[in-house]
C-alpha cells in the first residue's frame, strides 16, 4: 500500500503544476456558477444564497457560543456511540474471527444486516431510550457495531499464521496472545473498522438528531431548514462536511503512519 | 480427518445460528409474558408476526414496495450511466483523474445524506429529492470501480488486441470494457446498496414515499407491533436484495 502510494506520488511530481492549476480552475468555475445562479433570479430567493452571505453566516456561526454547545453535544454523542458500538464490535469480531464455528453460525447474519438502513430503528430506540441524547447514541452504536465487527473478524483471519505459531512456541497464554500478537497484527483492520464505524455513527447520530431532538448540530440544521434560514443551514453543512471528511482522513492517516513505522 | 468432520457438520453451524435466533425470540416472548419486559415498549414476537398480515393487507405494502423499488431502480440506472461515464472520462483524461480522484474518494466518505434538508429546498419534498440524494451518495463507488477496472485490464489482453490491429474504439469495446465488467459491477453493487440505504432512510426522514414512510407512519400512530413488523419487513427486503446482487455478481465473474 505504502509503496504504491509513493510511486504514484513520484509519477505525479513532474506535472504537479498542471494538476494544481486544473484543481483551482474547477473550484473557481464551480464558485462562479454558484454565484451566477444565486444572482440570476432563476431560482427562488435564498435557495442558493450568495457566497458572501454564506461566508458571513459561517463567521456568525463561529462567534456564537450556542454553536459550540451543539457541536459539543453531537461530538459527545458520536464519541459515546463509537466507544460502545466499536467496543462491542471489537469483542464480537474477535470471537467470530477466533472461532470458525461461531463465525459460520452468526457471521452471515451480521454480514447481511450490516448494510441495511439503520435509521428505521429510530422509533424503536426512542421507545427504549427516550427522546434525549441516549436514543441518538443508541442509533449511532447500532450503526457502528456492524462494520467494526465485520472488519475485525476479517482482519483476524488474515493474520500471518507464523506469528500465531511463534506465540505458541513461546507458550504465551490467551491474554498474552491477544495483547502481543492479535491486536498489534490487526492494527490495520481495527483502524479501518473504526474509520468505517465513525462514518456510519456520525450519519446515524445526526440523522436521529434531525428527526427528533432539541439540541445538537442535526437539530440546528433542521431548525435552520424549517425557519428557512438558508445561509445558516449551508454554513452548518459546510462545517459538518469539513469535520467529517477531516476526521475520516485523520483516522486513515493514523493507519497509514503505523504501517510506515512497521517497515 | 479434520476435513471430513467439518463437511459432515457443515449444516450444524447454520442450525445453531438459526436456533439461537429462534431461542432469543422465545426468551423475549416469555419475558414479556411474565412481565419482565414492558409489552408497551417491546411487543411480544408472536404479536409482531401476527401484525405482518395486517400491515400487508391494510397498509398497501405492495404499492409502497413498488414505489421504493422504482426509486431504487431509477437511482441505480442513473449511477450506472453517470458512474461508468464518469469513470471512463477520468480514465481517458489522465490530468483530470489526477486532479479529481481524491475528491471523488472524499465524496464517497462524506455523509451526503445529512444534506437532505438542502435537497428538499432544491427539489421539493418529493420522489426527486429521494432519488437525487441516492444518486449523489451512490455515484462515487461506481466511478472509482470503473476507473479501477479499466486501468486494471491485463497487459496480455491489450497486447492481443494490438496484434490484431484493433482500432482504439474496437480495443475499448472488445477488450477493455468486457475485461473491466466484473469490477464495474462490484461498483454498481456497492452503489445499489448505498442507494437502497439512502432511499429508505430519506423516505423515513421526510415522511414521503414507500417503505420508509410506512415505518414513520406506524410509529407516529404508536402501532408498536406494526412498527416492529414493518422494520422486519424492510430488513428482509434489503437482505434479499443484497443476496440477489451477490448471486448476480458471482454469475458475472469469469471462472478463474
Amino acid at each position: 500500500m505504502a509503496a504504491t502510494g509513493r510511486l504514484t506520488h513520484k509519477a505525479g511530481a513532474s506535472p504537479i503544476g498542471a494538476v494544481t492549476l486544473l484543481r483551482i480552475a474547477i473550484v473557481v468555475a464551480m464558485l462562479i456558477v454558484w454565484e451566477t445562479l444565486s444572482r440570476s433570479g432563476w431560482l427562488y430567493r435564498d435557495v442558493i444564497p450568495s457566497l458572501l452571505t454564506i461566508a458571513k453566516a459561517l463567521a456568525d456561526l463561529f462567534t456564537q457560543r450556542g454553536f459550540y454547545f451543539d457541536l459539543g453535544v453531537t461530538a459527545a454523542e458520536i464519541a459515546a456511540a463509537l466507544a460502545i458500538g466499536g467496543g462491542f464490535g471489537l469483542l464480537a469480531g474477535l470471537l467470530l474471527g477466533a472461532n470458525r464455528f461461531l463465525s459460520k453460525a452468526f457471521e452471515s447474519y451480521l454480514y447481511y444486516l450490516g448494510p441495511t438502513p439503520k435509521i428505521i430503528f429510530f422509533p424503536v430506540m426512542i421507545m427504549w431510550f427516550g427522546v434525549g441524547p441516549e436514543s441518538k447514541v443508541a442509533l449511532g452504536t447500532l450503526s457502528c457495531f456492524f462494520p467494526a465487527a465485520l472488519s475485525v473478524a476479517a482482519g483476524m483471519r488474515q493474520i500471518d499464521k507464523v506469528l500465531i505459531r511463534v506465540s505458541k512456541s513461546f507458550r504465551a497464554n490467551t491474554w498474552q496472545t491477544v495483547m502481543k500478537i492479535y491486536l498489534p497484527a490487526m492494527r490495520h483492520p481495527i483502524i479501518n473498522g473504526v474509520r468505517l464505524g465513525f462514518g456510519v455513527a456520525l450519519i446515524g447520530t445526526l440523522l436521529a438528531e434531525t428527526k427528533l431532538s432539541n439540541k445538537g448540530i442535526g437539530f440546528q440544521i433542521i431548525n435552520a431548514y424549517s425557519t428557512f434560514d438558508m445561509p445558516r443551514m449551508y454554513a452548518m453543512l459546510v462545517v459538518l462536511f469539513v469535520l467529517a471528511i477531516g476526521v475520516n482522513a485523520l483516522i486513515g492517516r493514523l493507519g497509514g503512519l503505523s504501517s510506515i513505522r512497521r517497515v | 480427518m479434520r476435513a471430513s468432520t467439518l463437511s459432515r457438520s457443515a449444516l450444524a453451524p447454520k442450525l445453531v445460528g438459526a436456533g439461537s435466533l429462534i431461542g432469543f425470540l422465545v426468551v423475549v416472548e416469555l419475558l414479556i409474558r411474565i412481565g419482565a419486559i414492558n409489552r408497551f415498549i417491546v411487543p411480544p414476537p408472536s404479536e409482531i408476526v401476527g401484525s405482518f398480515y395486517r400491515i400487508v393487507t391494510q397498509e398497501h405494502v405492495f404499492s409502497r414496495f413498488v414505489m421504493t423499488a422504482w426509486e431504487c431502480f431509477i437511482t441505480g440506472a442513473m449511477i450506472t450511466i453517470f458512474g461508468i461515464a464518469g469513470g471512463l472520462l477520468l480514465h481517458r483524461f489522465e490530468l483530470l483523474r489526477r486532479a479529481t480522484e481524491t475528491w471523488v474518494a472524499a465524496l464517497a466518505a462524506a455523509p451526503i445524506v445529512l444534506a437532505y434538508p438542502l435537497f428538499m429546498v432544491l427539489f421539493g419534498r418529493n420522489a426527486l429529492t429521494i432519488i437525487m440524494i441516492g444518486f449523489v451518495a451512490a455515484l462515487p463507488p461506481v466511478i472509482l470501480k470503473t476507473l479501477e477496472g479499466i486501468a486494471g485490464t491485463r497487459r496480455v489482453l491489450i497486447n492481443v488486441g494490438r496484434s490484431l490491429n484493433l482500432t482504439p474504439m474496437q480495443q475499448f469495446w472488445k477488450i477493455q470494457l468486457p475485461a473491466a465488467l466484473p469490477v464495474i459491477f462490484t461498483g454498481v453493487r456497492l452503489g445499489l446498496i448505498f442507494a437502497l440505504i439512502n432511499v429508505v432512510g430519506v423516505e423515513f426522514l421526510i415522511n414521503y414515499g414507500g417503505l420508509g414512510q410506512l415505518i414513520n407512519d406506524l410509529a407516529e400512530r404508536y402501532d408498536l407491533a406494526g412498527t416492529y413488523a414493518a422494520i422486519c419487513f424492510v430488513i428482509l427486503v434489503s437482505v434479499l436484495f443484497y443476496m440477489f446482487l451477490e448471486k448476480a455478481e458471482r454469475w458475472l465473474r469469469p471462472v478463474d
